[in-house]
């Protein structure tokens, strides 16, 4: 193939996946808004109140770049996890294994997928969290960069998940035992300086921690850990993750007999 | 002519030990109207997954026009439209998309998708559908949908597993006069099928396989004359009578209207007629008691089972 034909390509698995999340707005959009928003009445506002300031800021503030971050994680793991097991169950994926489309544009298209949905989530969280405070924006580039990373890297777990699973069970299990604890548990709702010494240490083993402090820093400009070490811990799980999927797709494992 | 497609002692083992392939060699011509027959689990459509990728070989080597499926994947998979047994398409994505997307993973614009899906939607009948969800088409008209998606990249070799398969006699019919003109355009077609009479009018050339074995490959003329023996059935204008006497021994009485003959290839049917008008019978109508391509297809795979049996 031309590079013309595999950006026409690409660009059709990224219009197919779109469309897709795009034409049922009311499972896929509204849901995590709903969600999330509820969060800032309980925890930002009403409980969040009676909470004292953390790392210098209003409790509201504190946890609206980790209450974002959850729905992007969530959305963007969710769109690639339902839509790559959809189309390996009912077998469409044959469409795009018959065509001479390489893997690593199948898995980018997949994972352009995720990240749209993802950004698309992360937004319309980011206006309504507008509505409950006033958003501090302290560097914007990073804002971006960790929030397009981190849909990456959970888009591309969310297909690798998809390529294992045999059941619609498989493609829940993930998410219920072990993104939503590590999400709650990576610092979305406090400070790991809160937590006794050796729980600190034990947080640091939470990739999700480096994600969610990354993004507070882009809205507050303060983080338990190091922005380098968050662009670090999530480029290389990118990486791995990335080579992991291509070589699965290779293989042919759970898709081709 | 050019081999559209070449396949040199394909292996297939599944991962659970079966071998669904062992060591099948078979050339197609280009230009082919070409049958792959075989009992069910014969390794029909296992062949058919590797041609297309859909399954990874063991070991052999498919060229499709030339291309390595391996060492030049992109080259060969352009050239090749798989119509497969069961239907794999999105079924809450509509028509019309379904095809555009197609043509844009083999790298079309989608405005040349656009055109192409309209080209063969009108072709197949189902333009008046093609906004409409794949899961609201009838059976017939999905079958119909696959062999336009099929199309839209305009491939060189078209592979159809059971394209017929519970499609009513008129939509069968229509889809044969489409699959002969584009055959008679240039198209290689490949069909496997459990219609006999299907292979038998479409095809020019044929391969049986069964056990994973390629039992014959031959065009469809030179193996329907090794049929030695034909069977007819017909149909008496009057009830014979007891006594009326039949002359030969090839000839059974089904019942007082309906008789039997078998006939050998090499001799003309004139006698039995001559024979029948001597002794006052009219035959009203006369015709093959099973497709002819049906018995030899048994004969092959019954003698191959035999020899199976005996190794």
């Amino acid at each position: 193939m031309t590079a013309g034909e595999m950006l026409i390509g690409f660009k059709t698995i990224v219009i197919k996946e779109v469309l897709r999340f795009g034409r049922i707005w009311l499972q896929t959009v509204v849901p995590p808004v709903i969600t999330i928003s509820l969060y800032f009445v309980i925890f930002g506002s009403l409980i969040g109140s009676q909470i004292s300031d953390m790392d210098g800021f209003k409790y509201i503030d504190y946890i609206v770049p980790g209450l974002i971050m959850m729905a992007v994680i969530t959305n963007s793991y969710a769109n690639v996890v339902s839509s790559f097991y959809g189309s390996k169950f009912h077998h469409h994926i044959e469409e795009m294994l018959v065509s001479p489309l390489p893997n690593y544009l199948i898995v980018t298209g997949f994972m352009v997928g995720g990240i749209a949905r993802g950004l698309l989530v992360g937004t319309a969280v980011t206006v309504v969290a507008s509505l409950f405070t006033d958003l501090h924006f302290y560097n914007v580039p990073v804002i971006i960069t960790i929030v397009i990373l981190t849909s990456t890297l959970f888009a591309l777990a969310g297909l690798i998940n998809a390529v294992f699973a045999k059941s619609f069970d498989d493609i829940s299990i993930v998410p219920t035992f072990v993104l939503t604890p590590l999400t709650y548990l990576g610092g979305v709702f406090y400070t790991i300086n809160m937590l006794p010494e050796f729980w600190q240490k034990v947080s640091l083993i939470n990739p999700v921690l480096y994600m969610v402090n990354g993004f507070r820093y882009g809205f507050l400009g303060v983080s338990d850990i190091s922005i380098l070490w968050s662009y670090t811990i999530i480029i290389g799980f990118i990486v791995a993750l990335y080579s992991y999927a291509i070589y699965l797709l290779r293989t042919g494992y759970g898709i081709r007999r | 002519m050019a081999n559209a497609l070449t396949i040199t002692d394909l292996q297939k083992t599944y991962r659970n030990g079966f071998r669904a392939l062992k060591g099948v060699s078979l050339n197609v011509q280009e230009g082919d109207f070409f049958a792959l027959l075989g009992p069910n689990g014969a390794g029909k459509s296992t062949t058919i997954g590797i041609v297309s990728s859909l399954i990874t070989k063991t070991a052999g080597h498919v060229e499709i026009f030339g291309h390595d499926i391996d060492r030049d994947f992109s080259s060969a998979k352009r050239q090749i439209g798989l119509v497969p047994q069961e239907f794999n398409f999105n079924v809450f994505e509509p028509v019309e998309e379904i095809l555009v997307n197609q043509a844009g993973y083999f790298g079309i614009e989608r405005k040349t998708g656009f055109a192409r899906a309209e080209k063969y939607l009108k072709q197949l009948g189902l333009w008046g559908k093609r906004r409409a969800q794949a899961r609201e088409l009838s059976g017939g008209m999905k079958r119909r949908l696959m062999i336009a998606r099929a199309l839209v990249h305009q491939p060189r070799l078209l592979i159809l597993d059971e394209p017929t398969a519970g499609v009513d006699i008129e939509i069968r019919r229509s889809m044969w006069r489409f699959l002969r003109e584009l055959n008679e355009s240039g198209t290689t077609i490949i069909l496997t099928t459990h219609y006999l009479e299907e292979a038998e009018s479409l095809c020019r050339n044929i391969a049986i396989i069964d056990e994973g074995r390629l039992l014959e490959s031959n065009s469809m003329k030179n193996l329907l004359s090794q049929l030695h023996m034909e069977t007819f059935v017909l149909d008496l204008k009057q009830p014979l009578q007891d006594e009326t006497p039949l002359l030969y021994d090839c000839v059974r009485v089904i019942d007082p209207t309906t008789l039997e003959a078998d006939i050998s290839r090499d001799r003309s049917i004139n006698f039995l007629f001559e024979a029948l008008s001597r002794s006052g019978i009219e035959v009203l109508s006369m015709r093959n008691k099973s497709n002819r391509l049906e018995q030899l297809f048994m004969s092959i795979v019954d003698e191959s089972g035999e020899d199976g049996g005996a190794a």
